[in-house]
């Protein structure tokens, strides 16, 4: 598979999001999780609102723009994938926007029951050597590998 | 709270948000396929295995790890009187259980939170559902988490 690995790509762009993290907390003092940040905008978790729109407002702008400025590198452009989800694997027999209303669920209420997703637990959590941290991704990690070799899903 | 109203606060908040999605498309983790490419370590003995996610999430750990060590040396950050280290310290039943669900819908989708929301940049089909779910989820998750938290402190049981 020609685009199978792609470590220069994938070593800038994790220094980007190091970066991004490392911002927040200097300058705000708080942790990027995304899942913290997007599910404090709904009730009844709902503390200061703006700072978190505004966040994640440039989260979608970042991406738009990177593309934008560097065409064809990921998504929809020659040699990216397809700008597609996943297709539920045929022989579940699920309706594919059952799968992903499903999975969409399951990391709604997972994260927020675990108190973060990979950003927050496995960026930020790992580097302030967070012990509650190191075993959610062990365990988010573990189970997500295990996920897709039960379902076969890709 | 008047902190965070303030534009230095709200322009860091915008300044990591634009470093945080460039860094999803720069990486391509804003792409579910390879993503679960990294995931199917079934792949590993045919050569199929894309290790880019490991290649992310390290030097991006490493910069944030820096960025932690000078954090505690100046003691507080710049916008804010203090840091927002999270209160949680102990293993609990919650953030296994919470990290296995999001673990089971991470494997069926190869999309976590970030790249769920930075993908309205492009807007694949079925996307608008993906994000209603994950709204609805969040919010169950929210109802399930908070009496939980308010009565941590006056329970402590060693169940």
């Amino acid at each position: 598979m020609m685009d199978a690995f792609t470590p220069l790509p994938a070593l800038i762009g994790g220094v980007l999001i190091g970066l991004a993290s490392a911002v927040l907390w200097l300058g705000n003092g708080r942790i990027a999780g995304i899942s913290g940040i997007f599910g404090h905008l709904l009730p009844p978790a709902a503390t200061s609102a703006l700072w978190r729109a505004v966040f994640l407002a440039a989260l979608v702008f970042g991406t738009f723009a990177a593309a934008w400025l560097i065409p064809g590198l990921g998504i929809g452009g020659p040699g990216g994938a397809p700008a597609s989800l996943v297709s539920a694997p045929a022989w579940t027999a699920i309706p594919t926007p059952a799968w992903l209303a499903a999975a969409g669920l399951l990391i709604g209420i997972g994260t927020r029951i675990g108190n973060g997703c990979t950003s927050g637990h496995g960026v930020c959590g790992l580097a302030r050597l967070s012990v509650r941290s190191l075993v959610a991704v062990a365990v988010f990690f573990g189970v997500a590998i295990v996920t897709v070799a039960v379902t076969g899903v890709v | 709270m008047a902190y965070s109203r303030k534009l230095p606060y709200l322009a860091t908040a915008a300044l990591s948000g634009l470093l945080f999605g460039a860094g999803l498309y720069v990486s391509q983790m804003v792409n579910p396929l390879k993503v679960l490419r990294f995931l199917d370590f079934g792949a590993i003995p045919t050569g199929g295995w894309d290790p880019s996610l490991a290649f992310v999430i390290a030097p991006a750990i490493a910069v944030m790890f820096i960025a932690v060590r000078f954090g505690r040396r100046r003691g507080a950050p710049l916008f804010d009187a203090s840091f927002h280290e999270p209160r949680l310290r102990h293993i609990d039943r919650p953030l296994v259980i919470g990290a296995a669900l999001f673990g089971v819908g991470w494997g069926m989708s190869g999309i976590c939170p970030g790249p769920a929301i930075s993908l309205l940049a492009f807007m694949p089909s079925n996307l608008w559902l993906f994000l209603v779910a994950l709204f609805v989820g969040s919010w169950v998750g929210n109802l399930l988490v908070r009496p939980r938290a308010e009565a941590a402190p006056v329970a402590a049981p060693a169940e």
